[in-house]
């Protein structure tokens, strides 16, 4: 009898469990925010000429197996001043979420590196967050004589701006966390 | 006398004379305390059946003449502790040594007796007790399981510290706290397991997948945390444990207290507060690893020999700060943190916690009842509630900065009900069955796309486990198990990621919903586990023992191993699951050898573990993104073994003077590419030599060197990357591992007695004397900073 009683009550707790298999709600599908697809640069000649775009995408985000598409609308001159201005978009939201405004409301903590091989172009920052440090949205590139090779931005969260050698552009010291790091192949005729 | 009281155990030696006609045996015996021994005078011992009874004399011996032939049912009562029952099959002379525990719960409960704690049952295991327990009160479960030669652990800095027993961990290790399965995401190895240390009296290791009872999935063998045992008499005690220490300028502060009635009502209340800022290496702080937390639990029910229930409630909350300096982006921020000595990021001394942070809180529920059948055995019910609520906070920008990146609810709940067939004192049985319902939720309101998707699973489970003594010095225990597990996830996977795994070609009927860029999928897995256990144990005379020991099990990949899909943020690197993942399964076999006499006692234990599908993550080449270059951590499985050798050895030198040495060995190979599995501890060895003196207020001291080689048997996962800032491509070090090291730990306490019924105990520790620099080859912030520094810590201990 005691072990007739077990088995009832062991049935009822079960049926519990089963009962409680409404599972059945889709998850939401999640708009991943602070999600960095597209960096371009306008580059612009300052004493006329073609303006130059690069542009790097990556739609399947920071973690999709695809590599970023990466553009360059035309070739450089050489010997030539470019006015720069940096983009940063999540076009995965129509319309597309301009990062740049999040980066310069926290200037402080962000920086913008510029480095070429074969001394294609130099580059100086024309902009400054409430320190007077470097940011790096905006700046001068000077491209030196005909080449080609590699332009590579790289965007830090929280670098340490007051190290040595920082506030001129030089990432060795800057640690900090890589949140943007995009190469171009440039040619300057 | 107050201490028989505490101590109601007896200790039961019966020997029966057999003469040649029927009804003329003779019934002899002594009782006595087992925690002394000294003789119980006064007992009274009545058999039940017969309707004869006996007391013990002054030497807490007794005999009961002209008992005939078939099995007697004896009671065995005092006025200060509960009756015990035992049964005895009078069918011939027979010597019999029972060891009868006091918590009758656990009554008739074979074992070896033995002076030492080195001594087992039929498995590999080991107890630590409350004493020991109590000094690593400020510490975590994972530090005081390293007592335990074979054990060691998996860290995340020094707070997050997770039990490695022969090698294995997380999901191959079982957790169970008062006789609850700990269910808190456990597959992670920065997940450390939601257990307040001071709820611990008792905590018990088993190597080897042989605690069917519990599961049989845990294939490196099972921790058992055990609470106080609760007094059948009018008390009222308590316990509070004060710690400061010097490194990491912090505190824990654990106080409890208990009330029993002689009627069986109890009811225990514990707390534990810790905070502590940034703890230091020999030379830098390591900023933004301080630690806060805070734990309760109440333990109340009604104990009694026929019946009884338990209510037990706990909550466990855990704030627990990560080196900042781990935190980094892309490969190139790994290769200069992994290139530079000290890390980018040493901030003065702080108490805040700031991102990198986790936030982990869990709570859990039990009821349980038992009942006690006459000639049959006891049924024993039992449910439990879980919710663990996980946040993790990364470094974010803008409106999202207080936002977590990881959040997390894990409902669990389970059943379970077993029938011990204990009323056989030579054999029991022991079957049982459970259910268990669980279900994650990943709130998408985090705005970072889900490591862990939302799933929900059932597990059923079905065990019989029997315990043999074939004779006076042979123990054979026995033991089977099926489980059924079912998982059911909702998940989202980028189409691109979707293709990249071939899962189109396989798995396209999973796919429920077509959202833009990604896929919703549902994929329904079953498993079917069979695991099974046999263990033989022998004493060959008064000194020496061996035992013998076969486990096999299985064990369903978890979430972490079918679902990961993605940036794992804390740790830089994409991490991709294989919803193709078979279950693993284990075969253990594993012998030990004991000896021991008044001065010397000798443990030495040998397994080998060869495990088919064995599921393990390991880096494949870099994924480019727009962030830069990852490494991808793919999980795959293969087939290992397993070789290991953990030798323990104490030492009486004289009375006062001891020594003991413990050390471990082992090996794990990658059985299909011939190489040797990753994060496979070193060997090690502790020496210890301790000096007591009861005269001196129970003075003790004792001074320990723990030596740790290197690791030379690694796979070399290393692999090039281009970094773009310098036009550069280096070697990414990733598996070279760190340098042998050796610390030294001094130890010493002293008790003082207040009163009749309470006593302080200071106690005063330095760990790392010599300020030694070292990294950790099973620590994961290896890459970024030394380990822990000298501390001083200083120990308050009142029971009143």
């Amino acid at each position: 009898m005691k072990f007739n009683k077990t088995i009832i009550l062991l049935a009822g707790v079960s049926s519990i469990f089963l009962a409680c298999s409404n599972n059945d709600d889709l998850p939401e599908v999640i708009n991943e925010e602070e999600l960095i697809t597209t960096v371009s640069a306008t580059l612009i000649p300052q004493n006329g000429g073609e303006t130059i775009l690069l542009k790097s995408i990556d739609l399947d985000g920071g973690d999709g197996p695809n590599a970023p598409v990466i553009s360059v609308s035309g070739n450089l001159t050489s010997d030539t001043n470019y006015a720069v201005t940096l983009e940063i978009l999540n076009e995965t939201e129509d319309p597309a979420e301009n990062i740049t405004l999040e980066i310069l409301e926290e200037d402080e903590a962000h920086q913008f590196f510029y480095s070429f091989t074969n001394s294609l172009a130099t580059t100086t920052y024309k902009d400054q967050d409430a320190n007077g440090n470097p940011v790096g949205v905006v700046f001068d590139l000077v491209t030196g004589t005909a080449a080609t090779g590699n332009f590579n931005i790289t965007l830090k969260h929280e670098p340490n701006k007051e190290a040595a050698n920082v506030s001129s552009g030089d990432i060795t010291n800057a640690s900090g966390e890589t949140d943007v790091q995009v190469t171009f192949n440039l040619t300057v005729n | 006398m107050i201490q028989k009281i505490f101590f109601c155990a007896f200790f039961c030696l019966v020997t029966l004379a057999s003469y040649a006609q029927k009804c003329t045996y003779k019934f002899k015996g002594i009782v006595t305390d087992y925690h002394n021994g000294t003789p119980i005078f006064g007992a009274s011992i009545f058999i039940k059946n017969l309707n004869k009874y006996a007391t013990s004399d002054a030497r807490g011996q007794f005999e009961i003449p002209n008992i005939c032939l078939g099995e007697i049912q004896v009671l065995i009562s005092h006025l200060s502790c509960e009756t015990k029952e035992v049964f005895i099959d009078f069918d011939k002379s027979i010597s019999q040594e029972f060891y009868l525990e006091h918590h009758t719960e656990e009554l008739k409960e074979v074992r070896i007796v033995a002076a030492s704690e080195l001594k087992t049952k039929t498995t590999q295991s080991k107890i630590l007790k409350t004493e020991l327990i109590n000094a690593y009160s400020s510490q975590t479960l994972g530090d005081v399981l390293k007592n335990i030669s074979g054990v060691s652990a998996i860290n995340t800095g020094n707070t997050i510290v997770k039990p490695m027993i022969n090698g294995l961990h997380s999901s191959r290790i079982i957790l169970m706290t008062n006789g609850v399965r700990l269910q808190d995401q456990e597959w992670g190895i920065e997940h450390a397991p939601n257990i307040d240390i001071n709820t611990a009296e008792k905590i018990t290791v088993i190597k080897g997948a042989n605690a069917l009872e519990f599961g049989g999935d845990a294939i490196g063998g099972a921790v058992i945390v055990s609470p106080d045992r609760v007094l059948v008499k009018d008390s009222l005690f308590g316990k509070s444990i004060l710690t400061g220490q010097k490194n990491g300028q912090g505190f824990s502060f654990h106080s409890s207290l208990s009330k029993a009635t002689k009627e069986g009502w109890y009811i225990n209340a514990k707390t534990t507060l810790k905070k502590y800022g940034d703890f230091d290496s020999p030379s830098y702080v390591l900023s933004n690893t301080g630690l806060n937390a805070q734990a309760f639990s109440l333990h109340t029910g009604l104990k009694k020999f026929e019946s009884g229930f338990n209510i037990y409630y706990t909550y466990v909350k855990n704030e627990i700060g990560i080196l900042k300096s781990s935190h980094i982006g892309n490969v190139e921020d790994l290769v200069n943190a992994i290139n530079s000595d000290e890390p980018l990021v040493i901030k003065p001394f702080s108490y805040d916690i700031n991102a990198p942070r986790q936030e982990v809180t869990h709570q859990l529920v039990k009821v349980d009842f038992y009942k006690r059948y006459q000639n049959t055995g006891k049924l024993t019910l039992q449910y439990d509630f879980q919710n663990n609520q996980r946040y993790e906070y990364d470094m974010r920008v803008g409106s999202d900065k207080t936002k977590p990146s990881i959040d997390l609810n894990l409902n669990s709940h389970s059943f379970k009900t077993s029938f011990a067939f204990d009323s056989k004192s030579n054999q029991t049985y022991k079957v049982g069955f459970m259910a268990a319902y669980q279900d994650n939720f990943a709130n998408p309101n985090t705005g970072v796309k889900r490591l862990i998707p939302d799933y929900y699973t059932y597990d059923f489970g079905l065990f019989t486990i029997g315990n043999f003594a074939l004779n006076d010095a042979t123990n054979l225990d026995l033991g089977l198990r099926y489980d059924f597990n079912y998982i059911n996830a909702k998940k989202f996977y980028f189409k691109s990621r979707w293709e990249e795994r071939n899962y189109d070609i396989e798995y396209t009927d999973l796919i429920i919903g077509d959202y833009n860029r990604e896929w919703l999928v549902n994929p329904k897995f079953k498993y079917h586990n069979f695991s099974a256990s046999a263990g033989i144990s022998h004493q060959l005379n008064e000194n020496n023992s061996v035992l013998f020991n076969y486990a096999l099990s299985s064990r369903a990949p978890n979430p972490s191993e079918l679902f990961s899909d993605g940036l794992h943020h804390s740790a830089a690197r994409i991490e991709l699951g294989d919803l193709r993942m078979p279950q693993e399964r284990s075969n253990r076999v594993s012998a030990s050898y004991n000896f021991e006499n008044d001065k010397t006692a000798i443990l030495i234990e040998l397994f080998y573990n060869q495990i088919y599908n064995f599921m393990y993550i390991e880096p494949e080449g870099t994924e480019q993104t727009i962030r830069g270059a990852f490494p991808v951590w793919v999980y795959n499985k293969t087939n290992a073994s397993l070789f290991g050798v953990d030798v323990n050895w104490r030492q009486k030198i004289t009375k006062q003077i001891d020594f003991k040495h413990q050390s471990s060995f082992i090996r794990g190979k990658d059985l299909v590419n011939d190489r040797h599995l990753i994060d496979i501890p070193a060997a090690s060895t502790l020496n210890s030599i301790g000096y007591q003196n009861k005269k001196w207020q129970h003075f003790n001291a004792s001074l320990e060197s723990n030596f740790v080689f290197k690791q030379h048997l690694f796979p070399n996962n290393n692999f090039d990357v281009f970094i773009p800032s310098t036009n550069n491509t280096v070697l990414l070090d990733v598996s070279s591992t760190p340098s042998s090291y050796h610390l030294l730990k001094f130890n010493t306490d002293v008790t003082f007695k207040l009163s009749e019924k309470s006593k302080v105990t200071v106690g005063f520790t330095i760990t790392n004397i010599l300020n030694t620099k070292y990294r950790a080859y099973l620590n994961r912030l290896r890459y970024f900073a030394d380990d822990l520094g000298r501390n001083f810590v200083l120990q308050l201990k009142f029971n009143y």
